[in-house]
């Protein structure tokens, strides 16, 4: 087995409210693996986000804490990119632009300009978003966007990869081909990703574990499912696999009958 | 391609090349016809009523005497411009026949000194507004993106601003008189004191607008990228630069424009009360003055304020349009 990339320790965090403070996480362990792909889910408010931004350094826990490389996560940087929910592009930027404002940052000092540029077109290019690279957001499709976000991400070239429900918003076909795509990328990068999803057929295609979270307040992570399937994976020969129809059902059974969501 | 040009010329063209001459015919009529329908109806009331109007200084003006003022006030440029054109031949002349006479003489070149022209007053007040506008933006836009990014910074700063933004700033020009003649003390000095007391007067009312405007556009920026920013490790300065400002522009231009157009009715007052060359002080003079020709004159001068400060506002318009990034909000 090989060390530990990214360890979260005995993490909880509690939110202060006007009717005193609000405990969202307790006690959430998670070692990762480099290279591993996981995805957190659960039911929504059960504190997914708040794991991901508590390692992206965007929130500080209250207790326990976060290593990356055995070095203490306290505020958040390039070497844990992160892609946004909804993309979160500069709106006045064209998809070029927009890479280029976390390459310039990143690379300040060890790239030529002429070296930045090559990498950033290199990272539009494994989005496939080459053609589109000077438009800007407004006029590129919700798919488009997302992919400049994961490019953008990309370019930082980080050591992890945190992806907050990165395909949540799109159309089933859409969100099929940017699936597709991540795992075309993930072939050849063997990034480590940390990646939320509200999806049961997302996760088990892409994840090598799912963590599955119980609902809050006071969450934490309920059952880790390793998901043995080889890679690349297929979605239309895993449509009738049973090994991945199995994954498919642990986790549903986990979020409908473990977790039921109790609506208030 | 500039789109308010086009616009213009587009239901033209297509009604010589006959497409939908129609059509074209009704959006000409909501173009052009209606406004002029509207300004045929102001003259006729115009002159209708000034006709009733009996005034100490004669009858009140209506369009026709304001036009011939107008005119009179051309020639008088022209005139002034001829003197002007005549005083420095003359004085060539003289400085020629000397250093004919005695090589070793040093030409001296006096400049001329006339009494102001109608159009030399509107350059005046265009550079008083100006200055006054500009100064004032550099002080405010800089306050409003620090109180916008700093709540605690805006808790400190808003009471202050809520109570000097209602203050008329004529309130204010006598002590600025005061305080220029006491501290801008020099035996040559730059600037004309009437000049910096109303440029400073006008300061004073431009920057209340433009720092809310842009405290509220830096509020735009979202937690989204926010993040972005901090995921980036960007630098402060590098995020005022590349996430603050383009965000906050739209917002930030509204306060710039706000500011000029209340600038421009400023300085016309500001003008009056500190005698600084302008349209302003031509309105007094004329008002003092009280010939027969006083009230049209008046009311040229009233007709080139309101045209200056809608050239003024179109111009502040253009320039948001220009730097505006987000091209699908129509800006009127």
């Amino acid at each position: 087995m090989s060390e530990t990339h990214l360890e979260l320790t005995k993490v909880g965090i509690e939110f202060p409210t006007p009717k005193g403070p609000f405990r969202a996480l307790q006690d959430v362990n998670l070692k990762i693996e480099e290279g591993e792909f996981i995805s957190l889910i659960g039911h929504s408010g059960c504190g997914k986000s708040t794991v991901l931004n508590i390692v992206a350094g965007l929130y500080g826990a209250t207790e326990g804490g976060v290593l990356l490389d055995s070095r203490e996560v306290d505020a958040p940087g390039p070497e844990r990119a992160v892609v946004f929910q909804n993309h979160s592009l500069l709106p006045w930027l064209t998809a070029y632009e927009n890479v280029e404002l976390a390459v310039d940052q990143v690379f300040k000092k060890t790239k030529s300009p002429a070296e930045k540029k090559q990498w950033i077109e290199h990272n539009l290019k494994l989005v496939h978003m080459d053609h589109a690279m000077h438009k800007r957001p407004d006029e590129i499709s919700g798919g488009m966007k997302q992919r400049v976000g994961i490019a953008r991400a990309l370019a930082m070239q980080p050591k992890i990869m945190l992806m907050d429900e990165p395909f949540g918003a799109l159309d089933a076909l859409t969100r099929a081909h940017l699936q597709d795509s991540l795992m075309e990328i993930q072939k050849d990068l063997n990034n480590t990703v940390i990646m939320i999803t509200h999806d049961v057929d997302e996760a088990v295609l892409l994840s090598d574990r799912i963590v599955m979270m119980t609902n809050g307040p006071a969450a934490t992570i309920g059952e880790i499912l390793k998901v043995d399937l080889p890679h690349p994976r297929d979605r239309l020969a895993l449509a009738d696999d049973p090994t991945y129809n199995h994954y498919r059902s642990e986790v549903l059974r986990f979020l409908y009958e473990k977790q039921r969501k109790v609506e208030h | 391609m500039n789109p308010l040009k086009w616009a213009l010329v587009e239901p033209f063209y297509k009604l010589i090349i006959g497409e939908d001459r129609k059509g074209q015919l009704n959006l000409l009529t909501k173009m052009l016809g209606l406004p002029l329908v509207g300004l045929l109806l102001f003259l006729l009331i115009w002159q209708g009523a000034s006709t009733h109007i009996n005034t100490s200084l004669g009858q009140f003006p209506g369009p026709v005497q304001t036009y011939e003022q107008f005119i009179s006030l051309n020639q008088e440029a022209d005139e002034a411009a001829l003197k002007e054109a005549a005083f420095y031949q003359r004085q060539e002349d003289r400085n020629a026949a000397r250093m004919e006479q005695d090589p070793n003489y040093e030409p001296r070149v006096r400049e001329y000194v006339g009494p102001p022209t109608f159009f030399d007053q509107i350059y005046r007040s265009l550079v008083t507004v100006m200055s006054g506008f500009i100064l004032a933006s550099i002080i405010a836009v800089p306050i409003g993106i620090v109180i916008g990014l700093s709540a605690n910074a805006y808790a400190a700063v808003n009471p202050l601003i809520q109570i000097f933004k209602p203050v008329s700033p004529l309130a204010w020009l006598p002590l600025v008189t005061m305080v220029v003649s006491a501290v801008y003390v020099t035996d040559d000095p730059m600037f004309d004191k009437a000049f910096l007391n109303s440029m400073f007067t006008v300061l004073l009312c431009c920057l209340w607008p433009t720092i809310i405007n842009t405290a509220a556009g830096v509020a735009t920026v979202t937690q989204d990228l926010k993040n972005v920013s901090q995921v980036l490790n960007l630098s402060w300065w590098t995020h005022v630069r590349k996430i603050v400002l383009p965000c906050s522009i739209p917002m930030m231009f509204t306060g710039l424009r706000i500011s000029l157009g209340i600038a421009w009715m400023v300085l016309i007052a500001a003008e009056m009360l500190a005698q600084n060359p302008g349209l302003g002080k031509f309105v007094w003079d004329e008002f003092q003055n009280g010939s027969s020709n006083s009230l049209g004159r008046i009311m040229v001068a009233v007709l080139v304020i309101g045209v200056v400060g809608f050239v003024l506002d179109r111009g502040m318009l253009l320039l948001q349009r220009a730097v505006s990034w987000d091209k699908s909000v129509a800006l009127r």
